[in-house]
């Protein structure tokens, strides 16, 4: 078969079938990895660890604005109280799991694919066959898992931060009652919002890193090759968690 | 051509027994262009085995055939008594623990420092304890010269150093062939004395099988007890390094007396120059 003279869905149906296997490899080497937990917690620390601030910072922007917008808005109808509703919701359900995600595929996810591109072209790769050692297990399972771990845990702290942004905004600054702005947040906040949080950036946590991952073990092992791949990483995995969280966003309200 | 065109006054080493390496009748081709046709060689225990030839004649892929890296179409590829294509990707990882390869660039995995990089197939394979490990890493590191670096990161290392680490973590799980790939591109005279005799000494004092691809003839007859001279995807020429000096096959003496012109064109196929200069431009374009 010619790729370069296969259609556009061909080439599609083509490269979803290849990032699943690839994954089902990943999948298989989940057990072996996990007894050297050592390599896996180096890398929670360089994507989870390394994203946190910048992950922090936008959280704490974002909730600043919704605290505004939802003041802007609801004040029209004389119903300040709810701004923290909204940003707890917003947050929670969206903004949280979707920015978190679009966050670490520009920082953690473009790292990801450079570093095994780069581990490609200067022949690590290869090295590590030649040594009998699997790269996938020892290279590409590890970052997997630790971007997997870390992405919730940056979600939470994003969604946090972002709460207290909006309050800051809302109580502190517009003046809205603190007992208020809390007791609505709290009866308009429940369980299943908060999983649907945790599920969305699980998800996205997947879709994320298992594309770095992908795009890197197979860039062309050239300067412009790993330089193409890091741009795919982060076009693809940011179509893909919009995507996702459109499909995940109606799943879930047909479900409650 | 069934075998390689040995020069004249000595027995092919493909003839001699106790082969570790046979490589025979291989075709293999890359988007339909054939890299080897015909290909035959044979690398014998305990010697130095160098893979000469013109860049781009497949010197590498060999070694990429060899280590089961690549599969050929037709012929037979045998490491150990075993043919390649055959065994299990277990196998294969068996068949690789007995082996060292020397990349060109070194290939030191950036994230580890140079003791990590050397420790890395023992910590890989075997569940030794860090003592004896750290025993091992040392020894090894010294008899490269290196011991000293052992807390360097790879990219505070020169080129001749990161293959020296290289060379320490090739040998570190005692294997029976050691395979350098270009193992003197890019390295001042200095470091390339230093590779050359660490080879040499390799090879005498650990009895290892060594395989050797360059294109550097003049280092390569200082420590090789036979070579192959590769051209247009064959062997045309085996021997000692001696031997193919006083070779009088055209492709041999247009290598190694390094001829810009011979039976390797130095022109790219083009169109008549005469005609393209004085020619119309849309023409030639």
């Amino acid at each position: 078969m010619n790729a370069a003279t296969d259609s556009l869905p061909v080439m599609a149906v083509r490269r979803v079938g290849a990032v699943s296997l690839f994954f089902v490899q990943i999948l298989a080497r989940i057990g072996p990895a996990l007894t050297r937990p050592g390599l896996i917690v180096r890398q929670i620390y360089n994507a989870g660890a390394r994203s946190l601030v910048i992950i922090m910072l936008s959280g704490m922007f974002v909730g600043m604005v919704l605290g505004l917008l939802g003041f802007d808005v609801f004040q029209r109808f004389g119903s300040e109280d709810y701004v923290g509703v909204l940003a707890a919701l917003g947050n929670l359900k969206v903004l949280g799991p979707v920015l978190t995600a679009l966050l670490f595929a520009g920082r953690a996810g473009t790292s990801l694919t450079s570093e095994i591109g780069l581990m490609k072209s200067t022949e690590q790769l290869t090295a590590m066959q030649m040594m009998a050692v699997d790269p996938v297990r020892y290279v590409v399972v590890p970052r997997f898992l630790g971007g997997f771990i870390a992405m919730p845990l940056l979600a939470a702290t994003f969604t946090v931060i972002a709460l207290y942004g909006a309050q800051l905004i809302g109580v502190q600054q517009m003046g809205v009652d603190a007992g208020a702005y809390w007791s609505q947040t709290q009866n308009a906040v429940d369980l299943h919002d908060v999983w649907e949080g945790v599920v969305k950036s699980l998800v996205f946590g997947v879709a994320v890193n298992l594309v770095a991952v992908y795009e890197g073990y197979h860039a062309e092992p050239t300067p412009e090759g790993v330089g193409l791949a890091t741009t795919r990483t982060v076009v693809i995995s940011s179509v893909l968690v919009l995507l996702l969280n459109y499909l995940l966003t109606a799943a879930f309200l047909t479900t409650k | 051509m069934n075998e390689p065109a040995a020069s004249a006054n000595s027995p092919s080493p493909a003839q001699a027994g106790d082969a570790v390496i046979e490589v025979r009748d291989v075709r293999y081709a890359v988007g339909g262009r054939a890299i080897f046709d015909g290909l035959h060689i044979t690398a014998r225990r305990g010697r130095i085995t160098a893979f000469m030839g013109p860049s781009g004649t497949g010197k590498t892929t060999l070694l990429r055939l060899i280590t089961g890296q690549v599969y050929a179409e037709r012929g037979s590829v045998q490491v150990f008594g075993r043919e390649v294509a055959t065994l299990s990707s277990k196998e294969l990882f068996a068949m690789r623990r007995r082996m060292g390869m020397l990349f060109q660039n070194g290939a030191l995995l950036t994230d580890l420092d140079v003791y990590e990089n050397v420790a890395f197939p023992l910590r890989a394979h075997t569940d030794l304890p860090e003592s004896l490990v750290r025993q091992l890493v040392l020894t090894k590191l010294h008899a490269v010269g290196l011991r000293g670096a052992a807390r360097l990161m790879p990219s505070e290392l020169s080129g001749g150093m990161a293959r020296r680490v290289a060379l320490a973590r090739a040998i570190v799980m005692d294997p029976d062939i050691l395979i350098y790939d270009e193992p003197f591109v890019g390295l001042d005279p200095i470091s390339m004395g230093v590779i050359c005799r660490l080879i040499k000494q390799m090879n005498e004092a650990l009895g290892i099988t060594s395989i050797v691809v360059s294109h550097d003839v003049q280092e390569l007859a200082t420590i090789a007890h036979d070579s192959f001279l590769l051209s247009q995807g064959r062997v045309v020429a085996s021997g000692t390094p001696e031997e193919l000096h006083h070779s009088a096959i055209p492709e041999v003496r247009q290598f190694m007396e390094g001829l810009a012109d011979g039976p390797v064109p130095f022109h790219f196929p083009a169109s008549d120059y005469r005609a393209e200069l004085l020619g119309d431009a849309e023409v030639s374009r």
